[in-house]
This record gives structure tokens, sequence and C-alpha cells, in this order.
């Protein structure tokens, strides 16, 4: 026992001192935060390319200045044009496209371009003429105070989930929350199976091709060494994964006293709950209970805030350091078998698709979880020990019963038993054995060798 | 009395046979060549010992009882193909070592500061492996082996990697570890290294044991009735029914001859036949070399 604890010591100190691991443990969080700053930021502000659109009728000029400019899109209403001269020449004037109006065809207005149009330039356009084209026929039938009627009708719905527990009290909860949990838990699951566990595959073929581990087994067993790295590496993956979470704990904590608690705020921080808040920007005049002091945006990610806080996170990072850690010991054990028995990590190819395949599988099936959280593919993959972790971690946050938590969890732990104590025993033949050319079956032999 | 024992082991992989029924008995203070061709099995017997693998069958004895998994901190193993950690510091990486046999942190830090500097190494203490000559690494290979005192040492090898220097300094160390009372087992294909360091020897043969016994003991009941005969000055003999000349070669100013005596010929008749022939200045009886031994035992064996 004293012995392994050396080897977990080196295995995890020689890790955990590596610049890589450093670097990787402070910038993952730091880049995550950075795509979830930007990625809105890109949709807001906008990344695209200023535009020019030509608008033609044919005729009439109903629709005049109707069609209001965007940030990056600008209107241009061109009258006493012939629509089959500006569709030669209208890149060479400087629009991006021409938009046809025909009064014989209002409902198909012809966009004309070089490129295919991107669909929120389209949506543009419809929305606003069919406004329009809607207004006017409202205006045909002469009603009176027909715009304060317009603005009086004017109505959102907006459907607000909330989870019944046991005892009938209710948790507003969000579905997007849901699925942005499901999706970083799952994925990070996989990320962190796979890094980690190739780690230790990388680690046996390092000692077994550089020959250290003759010299090694004359002092432990085997096996002995195959758990020290297993577990060195397995503490290596809670330390980044216990630093990452506590980065963004911090990170929510600063986000939350900034950007919530304030009432003035501009910049980034405003972009970002803008974004979040896209969607519901339709709403905001509706939202008239909100204290004058902090504006409807902010009101708004502050309930997305309270909601993913209802999130039972207490259970999410158990079942997550759970799931890791037994999902981690089953696939690091079959890693450490196939790395004993091959002369080199080019051998490796051959035993890798196997054990990618119900890793990938396991991923897909997450991703189709989120949209269909109870579906029974779902509920047999979050229970298969080899893709339980991955699909279970996407189901969680969308509430899981008890029993089949504790089965899926008891079958992983019967299962990682198995397998690391088979593939203790193809190790200790393995880390011995060179220029054999190594196949499942020798591997199947080597299971069955004894002392 | 002998301070390990290996009684009647076998040991098959599927229907390879790596060793049967071989014993071998290594006296205390002695050191104890374990000689071979490659793939006899001195690997799977020296990894027996080491208690990598277990025999199929047979009783291994050290000190008169039977090898316990515990006894590993009693034996220190040199590996033929032996390899470190080439990212980590030298220093910390014959502390790793000393710490999986069992030694305490500051008891091997003691040891490792006094073997350091025995081998003149000490400056490479916090360099890593990889900057290391082949040599060198050979080095704290040979102090991670012995550092804990083992009362039994496997050197498997020992001297490859070494310029002749180096080798010598090893060589030294190792008869100083005999004279500290260690027992050591001494496998290689070098046999004048044999000759020199050997004191009992086992020939292993496609898993058997084809010859055993002291080295001196083994060389002159080989030697048989060959004898070397050196004139001063060029001189050539001619064969007659006493003796058969093997060999002949001059060198400076010194002719050596080698002779095969026939049946119940004695030394004087053939001195009788050869001393009018020129200045006679010595007649030895002929030790075949431990690798000629080798050789021929092993020819006539397949």
């Amino acid at each position: 026992m004293n012995k392994i604890s050396v080897i977990v010591k080196r295995e995890y100190l020689t890790r955990v001192r590596k610049k890589s691991f450093i670097i990787m443990t402070i910038l993952a969080p730091l880049l995550m935060a950075g795509f979830v700053i930007l990625i809105p930021l890109m949709m807001v502000s906008g990344d695209k390319d200023y535009k020019k659109i030509a608008v033609v009728e044919e005729q009439t000029s109903e629709f005049l200045n109707v069609i209001p400019d965007t940030k990056d899109e600008d209107f241009v209403y061109l009258t006493n044009v012939n629509i089959n001269d500006i569709i030669k020449t209208f890149e060479a004037d400087g629009y991006y496209g021409v938009l046809f109006i025909s009064p014989k065809a209002i409902n198909n207005p012809i966009l004309y371009s070089k490129n295919q149009p991107d669909i929120g330039l389209l949506e543009h356009i419809s929305g606003s003429l069919e406004k329009d084209i809607e207004k006017k026929k409202l205006q045909a039938y002469n009603i009176e105070n027909l715009d304060s009627i317009l603005k009086q009708i004017r109505t959102n719905v907006n459907p607000v989930t909330k989870i019944v527990d046991e005892t009938g009290g209710t948790t507003e909860t969000s579905t997007g929350i849901a699925m942005a949990l499901a999706y970083i838990g799952g994925f990070l699951m996989y990320m962190l199976v796979f890094m980690f566990g190739s780690q230790v595959m990388r680690g046996v073929i390092e000692e077994k091709t550089s020959r250290v581990v003759e010299v090694i087994v004359s002092s432990v067993k085997p096996t002995q060494l195959m758990l020290g790295k297993i577990i060195g590496v397995a503490l290596v993956g809670l330390t980044q994964f216990m630093i990452w979470v506590f980065l963004t704990i911090a990170t929510v904590g600063v986000l939350k006293t900034t950007v919530l608690k304030k009432a003035d705020i501009g910049g980034i921080q405003q972009t970002i709950t803008q974004s979040v808040m896209e969607q519901n920007q339709a709403q905001i005049p509706a939202a008239t209970t909100t204290p004058a002091e902090v504006s409807p945006e902010l009101a708004e990610f502050s309930k997305l805030f309270d909601n993913a806080m209802n999130q039972d996170w207490l259970l999410i990072i158990f079942s997550f350091i759970f799931f890791f850690i037994t999902g981690y010991l089953l696939y690091a054990s079959i890693f450490a078998a196939i790395g004993s028995a091959v002369d080199n990590e080019t051998d490796t190819q051959q035993f890798m698709l196997p054990v990618t395949i119900p890793i990938i599988l396991a991923l897909v099936v997450a991703m189709g979880t989120m949209q269909n959280p109870e579906s029974s593919l779902a509920f047999w993959f979050s229970l298969i020990p080899l893709t339980s972790p991955i699909v279970m971690m996407a189901r969680i946050p969308f509430g899981v019963p008890a029993w089949q938590l504790i089965v899926s969890m008891a079958l992983m732990v019967v299962t990682f038993i198995a397998f690391v104590w088979a593939a203790a025993k193809v190790y200790r033949t393995g880390i011995l054995m060179y220029g054999k050319k190594p196949s499942w079956k020798e591997m199947w032999k080597w299971l069955r060798y004894s002392g | 009395m002998s301070l390990f024992e290996a009684k009647n082991v076998t040991k098959q992989f599927g229907d390879f046979k790596a060793l049967d029924n071989v014993s071998i008995s290594v006296p205390e203070k002695c050191i104890y060549g374990l000689l071979g061709p490659n793939g006899a099995g001195k690997t799977t017997l020296i990894r027996i010992i080491n208690q990598i693998t277990g025999p199929d069958t047979g009783e291994l004895l050290l000190n008169g009882k039977k090898l316990m998994p515990a006894d590993v901190v009693n034996i220190g193993y040199l590996p033929e193909e032996r390899g470190l950690y080439k990212k980590m510091k030298v220093g910390e990486e014959a502390l790793y070592f000393a710490q999986l046999k069992g030694l305490s942190k500051a008891e091997a830090m003691k040891r490792l500061r006094y073997w350091f500097k025995k081998l003149d190494i000490v400056d490479w203490w916090n360099k890593k492996v990889e900057e290391l000559s082949k040599g060198m690494q050979q080095k704290v290979q040979f102090i991670t082996t012995i550092l804990h005192e083992p009362k039994l040492i496997i050197f498997d090898e020992p001297f490859t990697g070494f310029d002749p220097v180096n080798a010598n300094t090893i060589k030294n160390e190792i008869l100083f570890l005999r004279e500290r009372g260690a027992t050591i087992i001494f496998s290689t294909h070098n046999m004048s290294s044999v000759e020199e360091l050997c004191d009992n020897i086992t020939l292993i043969n496609k898993g058997k044991t084809i010859l055993e016994g002291g080295v001196d003991e083994i060389r002159s009941k080989w030697a048989g009735s060959e004898y070397n005969l050196v004139f001063r000055g060029d001189i050539s003999l001619s064969e007659n029914g006493h003796y058969k000349i093997l060999n002949r070669t001059f060198e400076d100013g010194k002719s050596t001859i080698r002779l095969s005596a026939g049946s119940n010929v004695s030394t004087n008749d053939i001195l009788n036949d050869v001393i009018k022939s020129g200045n006679i200045i010595s007649f030895n009886p002929a030790l075949p070399s431990m690798n000629e031994i080798f050789i021929r035992v092993v020819e006539s064996r397949n």
C-alpha cells in the first residue's frame, strides 16, 4: 500500500508540475469565459459585412421607406429604375442585392443577389413588409384610434416552467439552463475521461518503451504500478476539475455582484446581458413591474440567474465527480491494458477504435438527450456503464428518478472493478512482452495466464 | 551455506518450455555467473528470482527460507533492458526508486549522497536524465540497484554502455560489494569478465542446465590434454606419435605452439621429443577460456 502511494505521488507531481498542466488549468476557464463573452458580442455587435440593398417597386411606391435600415444593412429606395437594368449593374453600383416588389405578387418579393443572403436579412425584410401590409389592411377597416388599439393588444406569451417535487413545492426552472448544463456536463465528462484515460496509456507506453518498467517490477507488483498510475492521473484530473469549479464559482460571484447589483452598467457587461436577453427584447415594454432603477434586461437576467441557481448543483457536482472517477477508472484501465500490449504509440491505432466507439456513441446520445431527456434511448444509455457517465450527466439537469441514478451508479461500480481486475491481468503480462504483434486475441490469452 | 537456492524450477509459456527442471545453488558471498546463449531462459530465471513471474513448479529459497514477496527488499536487480524516466531530474528519480525499495526519504538521501560522490556524478543531481550520457545513466541505475543494501544482487549485463574506465570502476564496486557481504548473481555474454569475476557458474541452454560448478574447476576439467609450449626464436616442430600441433604463432621473438597430446602420453615424453628443438621458455597445460568452453558446450548440445 505504501508503495502505491509512492507511485501515486510521482505520477501526480510530475504531471501537476508540467507547464502544460498549469496553463491548461488556468486558461481553460478563461477561454470558456472568453467564449461566453465573445460569441454574444459577435452576435450583437455583429461581425457582419455592411450591405447596401436597393429596393425597387414595380410602378407604385407603396412601400417607400417601409423597411428600416439596420446596423449592417442600408435599404436604398430607387424610383424610376427598370428592374431588368439594375439586376445587371447592381454589383458595380455598390449594392449587395436588389429587392424587387411587385404589386402583382406582393407576398413574394424577390431578392436578387450574387450570393445566398443570410437568414437574418430575409427575416428583417419579411417582418417589416408583413407588419406594414397587415397595418394597411387594418386601416382599410377605418377603425378609430387604431394606433392605440394596436399598442394595447400587442401581447407576448412566455411560458414559465416549474418543477413539482414530492412535497408539492415548486421550483422555477429554465429549459435553456438545463440544456446548457446538460451540454457542458456531457461534453466535459467526455473530454476529461478521454484526455486523462489516454494520459494513462501514454504513461504506460513510455514506461514500457524506455524499459523503466523492467526496473520497477523488481520492487513493486505490476498491478501496484498500474493502480498507482491510474490513481495518480485521476487525482490530477480531480485537481484540475476542482480548480475549474472554484474559478467558475468565483467568476459567477464576480458577475453577480458587478452585473446584477449595479444600476449603471456599460460596455461588455451590458452586451452580455443584452445578448442573453436578445430574444426577449420584444416584450420589454410589457415588463412594467420592474423597479425603476433596474433595467428590464437586468431583471430578466437576474431571473435566469436565479433559475440557474435553482438547479440542484450539489447533485450535479457530486454526480459529475462520481461518474468521472468511475468512468475514468473504467476507461483508464482499458487504456492501460492497451498501452501495456503495444511496443509504441502507433500500434495503439487498431485498439483505439473499439474503445472510441462507445465514447462517441455516448456523446451523440447525450446531444439527443438534450432534445428528449426521457426517451428510452437516453434511459438505456444512461444505465449501460460504458456510456452512462456521459449520457447521465446530460440527463441530470432535466431531473432523473433516484432509482435510475442509483442503478446506474451501482452498475458503474461493479463494471469498473471488473475492468480494473481484467486490465491488471493483461497489463502484468503485456508490460514485459516485447516484439509480439499485439491483438485482442493475444490479450485475451494473457488475461487467462496464471501467476 | 547457500544464500539462494532454486530447486527444480520449471516454467512454461504456452507450448514453449522456458525453463526445464533448472536448479542453482548460490553460495554466500560468491559471484555467481549465470551464462547461456540468447533465449536460453536466463531472463526468465532472473524474473522468477525477482518474483516478477512465478514458476510453474519448483522451490525458491533465500537464506534457507521460502522466498516471500517481502523479500524484494533483500534483492537488488539491474535488468539488461533498463531505462529511466527521461524527463525526471536525476536526484529525484534515484530517490523515487529508493523509496520504491522501501527506504525512508532521509535514509535514501544519505546513501545517495555517498554513492553519487563515490561514482563522481554529484554535479548531475539536478540535471534531467535525458541530458545524461548512456554511461552516466548506467551509473545512476547501478546506484539505485544497490542502494537498499540487498543481500542478493542480480546484475544482467552490467557493463554494456560503459567505456573501459567506467567498466573498471563498476567492476571494482562489484568486488567491493562482495567484500561487504553481498552475494551476486551475474548474467553476461562477456566471458572474459566471467573469468575475472565469477567464482561459480551455471550454463543454461534451451531451458536446461548443461554445465555448473566453480570456474577454475571447470576450466581445468576442460583443459584435457592440451599444452602451450613457448620457444625463444622462430622454431617449428614436426608432429610425431606423441602429439599433434594445433596452432603455432611467432611474436616478439617467441614461438608459441599449442600441442594436443595423444592418449597415455606423459608430459615427460613430449618434453623429451621437443627439448632439442630450441630454447624452451615455458611449458604449461593450456586452460581453455570460458569463451571456448561456452562455445564448445553449447555447440555440442545443439
